[in-house]
């Protein structure tokens, strides 16, 4: 992708406007998160005095520290913690049910399976944000609230990684199977041992996208968990803003959202190809 | 399509289905259902019974002038994020696909702002244009801009559209530059050969081949700009002031949450999924086409 | 080592019936090639044998035992796949070990019986690879390492050598033949190919449209094809068809001759049972075809020994053939 050149080769001066243009589309980018990054270094004094200083501080570590130990509300290392589970429980909890229910409608005739496909289908692109009310009701009736699996269960409940996964299922060889069959393998042994290596690839980048939808969630953690040790790093952000008119805690508010930041750019920039990948999968 | 080979069974199938159907059942299609006949009734003053009032939830929504409204700025917001972030990411991508070497590091870049949840690009940007402590409402103030969202109506919608469309950005560049990078290069070396200059041959071979992700990206941002910028409006302006900057799907949770209007906040649950059901129509219909061209 | 026997064997898909009923005796140790073109129903045919497809009717028995219901790893057979069907993600050894591990044989058996496949296929410095890392004849002889292992009863192969090229192709034919003589083991082999039938078989069965219009022997069916069909499917250059009429046939039954290339006479002009115009020849080395055009436009090739001398493009010549040549066929493509 990279040594390709969908136009004209430029020279010279042309290849010199192409990097000031591309330069000045980066620090549109990145300008907010350098701010933040720098007020993360600085004292609340230096914010509330205008124009705030735009290179960093020597503060890194007592604000990074006392957002990571005690936070506003709840500390920010904990509410990283209940991220993680989220997004690793979301991640891991669709792609296991998904790959199930995507192995059974590929390989089996079952009564019911074409309703099952177009129930399952109906599911397809409608967010939580739209039914948020009754499922409200749903996860309190079960006592889920400020729980973990009521973070995470409502936000499995969609059909895209199964789609996902049925379309590479369908691409595997029939031989494949008849070879197994041949072999003497039971399903679950040809789903174990040649369907789940074969899908190594997909599910890694499939992992990629879930986690940070996962990790990104905010309305519904906001909904839900009320006990601020049940807060997510994203929705606890918010939480930390005074009510009324009292100042905000600025450079702690800052610290924690680089903090919030992390997990998910190293995810998105270590794992580059696996995640354009399942970008690209997952729009399919 | 489907597969020659099938493994025998009954109830291995249905036993594999089973998490899926429960968690879909419970979570989906049960509250789904719910909003469904919610939005039938409105509770009384003291919340203990429902009474039913037929379509008249959906009545009084389309009649009220804040339903009305949010509407307005429902369309308005989307149309300004999905045009501000295609915009920038499709003059970014057109940069990045004229270089040889070094368009990969420009990608590894674009791309942070995607792991970026909305709700912390909206305090990024809330900081930068801060009433009393941002930097960048501080220096239009040195030029005699008076900056304040949170009394000014276009202003807060402007931010929010600019936060929205900010977190957006990557999305459309990866999109756009494998869509430019999928154009054969002899299709462009025989314009420039036959003399046309960048901006013609832009204009009259790169973007209309480029039409099937244009059209694409622009269903799949405004379903982005409908539902996912929840966090972007609640983080900025908590759909103020003066809810001018309420969208569909922020009020959806004011008026149920905050307002305790259930059945208003049911009715407006349904509208917004036949909204979603036609946008999907929409995005299958041209999947379907996408496929063909 | 087992006997296999199709009793009126037929399968449906929804209404339509594509197999309409074969039955054969294959004796213990027998090659069998099922030949035919493309859409005969001859790998369903396979199929059913192998327990991928289900038996709409009539019985498959393997070693006298009817075998219709069960599971194809129950039914004592090994097979080799059209694209191998080997499996990506393991190495060449757990590739074949795959089968023998599920049945639970004992890891040092394991080891003993892959070590002895891969030496008889001479794959034993690549068992650590993938597939993927492999050439297509290495991939073919791994896939035949599979079937090996099992020790079955009944090898299957479908279409095994159509994704080799030419070259590789006849010496695959070879390593096949061989190997199977050395194991003894009953073979049914499907291929669209009829040299591979003719080298392959020791008996052939010709499928055509879902019904086999011959079995025998491969010289046996070569010399006494017994429908239209068989004598233009077998043999290449094909049998020549003649309409009875302009070859001044007596039988009334007789609506088309039949006649192999190398039994047509080019004779001088005048001469000869028919007049027919050359219209191209072609040298080959060994052999030269000539391609003649009769009296009502009908095409036909004669087979020359290259010293013979050829007839030159545009010339009128006779064609003549011997009466024990003549191949005579009904209305329906029987013999007559």
């Amino acid at each position: 992708m990279a040594d390709h050149s969908g136009m004209v080769e430029k020279r010279g001066f042309g290849l010199w406007m192409t990097h000031l243009g591309l330069i000045i589309g980066l620090l549109f980018v990145f300008f907010p998160i350098w701010l933040a990054l720098v007020a993360s270094t600085v004292t609340q004094a230096d914010i509330m005095d205008p124009p705030m200083p735009l290179l960093p501080g020597d503060h890194f570590f007592e604000n990074y520290r006392k957002a990571l130990v005690s936070g506003i509300n709840a500390p920010v290392a904990w509410m990283m913690v209940n991220s993680m589970i989220m997004a690793l429980g979301i991640a891991f909890g669709k792609i296991v049910i998904s790959l199930l229910s995507a192995f059974a409608i590929v390989y089996f005739r079952f009564p019911g399976r074409r309703t099952f496909f177009w129930l399952i289908f109906l599911t397809l692109m409608l967010p939580v944000e739209v039914r948020i009310v009754p499922t409200y009701e749903v996860v309190a009736g079960f006592g889920m609230l400020n729980s973990y699996s009521g973070l995470i269960f409502p936000l499995i409940a969609s059909a895209t990684a199964t789609f996902l996964f049925r379309q590479f299922f369908m691409t595997v060889p029939d031989e494949l199977a008849e070879a197994a069959r041949v072999d003497g393998a039971s399903p679950m042994q040809f789903f174990r041992d040649i369907l789940l290596p074969m899908s190594r690839t997909n599910i890694a980048a499939l992992f990629v996208i879930l986690f940070i939808y996962g990790w990104n969630q905010y309305l519904w953690p906001l909904l839900i968990t009320t006990d601020p040790s049940m807060n997510t790093i994203v929705m606890g952000i918010k939480q930390m803003f005074p009510s009324g008119d009292d100042f905000a805690d600025w450079p702690v508010i800052m610290a924690t959202s680089i903090l919030a930041m992390i997990p998910p750019v190293i995810v998105v920039v270590g794992m580059q190809r696996l995640f354009i990948r399942g970008l690209v999968d997952s729009e399919k | 399509m489907e597969k020659r080979v099938t493994f025998k069974g009954l109830w291995l199938p249905l036993l594999l289905v089973l998490p899926q159907i429960v968690i879909t059942a419970v979570f989906f299609f049960y509250p789904a259902g719910q909003a469904i006949w919610q939005s039938l009734f409105i509770p009384d003053p003291f919340g203990l019974s429902m009474k039913y009032v037929g379509l008249g939830n959906f009545e009084y929504l389309l009649g009220n002038p804040y339903y009305r409204a949010s509407f307005v700025t429902t369309a308005v917001f989307s149309i300004l994020v999905t045009v501000v972030s295609m915009g920038i990411a499709l003059y970014l991508a057109v940069l990045a696909d004229r270089l040889i070497k070094g368009s990969g590091v420009y990608r590894t870049l674009l791309i942070w702002p995607y792991a970026v949840a909305p709700a912390v690009a909206g305090v990024l940007w809330l900081f930068m244009f801060n009433t009393r402590v941002g930097v960048v409402s501080w220096y239009l103030g040195l030029l005699g801009y008076d900056w304040n969202h949170v009394l000014n109506g276009e202003e807060a919608m402007g931010l929010v559209v600019v936060a929205s469309a900010w977190g957006r950005i990557s999305y459309n560049f990866l999109f756009f530059l494998a869509g430019l990078q999928a154009i054969p290069k002899s299709v462009i070396e025989a314009a420039a050969i036959d003399g046309a200059r960048f901006w013609t041959r832009f204009r009259t071979i790169v973007f209309p081949l480029l039409s099937p992700t244009t059209f694409f990206l622009l269903v799949v941002n405004i379903v982005y700009a409908f539902f996912e910028t929840f966090g972007v409006i609640h983080t900025i302006t908590s759909g103020g002031p003066q809810q001018s900057t309420t969208i569909l799907v922020y009020k959806v949770y004011a008026d149920g949450f905050v307002g305790q209007d259930l059945g208003s906040s049911a009715a407006q649950s349904v509208i917004l999924l036949v909204i979603v059901g036609l946008l999907t129509i929409v995005q299958f219909k041209f999947i379907e086409r996408r496929v063909h061209y | 080592m087992a006997t296999v026997k199709l009793d009126s064997l037929k399968k449906s898909f929804g209404k339509t019936e594509v197999i309409h009923g074969v039955d054969i005796d294959i004796k213990d140790g027998e090659f069998i090639v099922i030949v035919g073109p493309s859409g005969c129903g001859k790998s369903t045919l396979l199929r059913m044998v192998a327990g991928l497809e289900t038996v709409t009717s009539g019985t498959v028995q393997i070693d006298g035992a009817v075998v219709n219901d069960r599971e194809p790893m129950d039914r004592d057979i090994a097979m080799v796949f059209q694209n191998y069907a080997l499996y990506p993600h393991m190495s060449v050894f757990d590739n074949m070990a795959y089968g023998l591990k599920i049945a639970g044989t004992p890891k040092a058996e394991i080891a003993e019986r892959v070590d002895t496949a891969a030496k008889l296929l001479q794959l034993e410095s690549y068992l650590k690879r993938r597939p993927r890392e492999l050439s297509g004849g290495q991939r073919q002889r791994v896939a035949m390492g599979r079937a090996i292992v099992r020790k079955p009863s009944v090898f299957l192969f479908d279409e095994p050598l159509s994704n080799l090229d030419a070259k590789l192709r006849v010496q695959m034919r070879l390593e096949i033949k061989q190997l199977q003589r050395r194991l003894g083991v009953t073979s049914l082999y499907v291929t669209h190919d009829q040299v591979e039938a003719m080298t392959l078989a020791d008996r052939m069965i010709v499928m055509n449209a879902g019904v086999a219009d011959q079995i025998g022997a491969p010289l046996e069916v070569y010399a006494n094809p017994a429908t239209e069909f068989v004598a233009g499917f077998i043999g290449s250059p094909p049998t020549n068809f003649v309409n009875a009429d302009l070859a001044g046939i007596g039988n009334p039954d007789a609506v088309k001759l039949g006649v192999r290339p190398e039994h047509l006479n080019v004779m001088p002009s005048g001469s000869g049972r028919l007049a027919a115009k050359v219209m191209y020849t072609e040298a080959l080395g060994a052999e030269t075809l000539t391609h003649l055009e009769l009296a009502d436009g009908t095409m036909v090739t004669a087979r020359q020994s290259a010293t013979e001398a050829g007839a030159a493009e545009g010339t009128e010549v006779g064609l003549d053939w011997q009466d024990g040549d003549e191949m005579l066929f009904d209305r329906n493509g029987k013999r007559c």
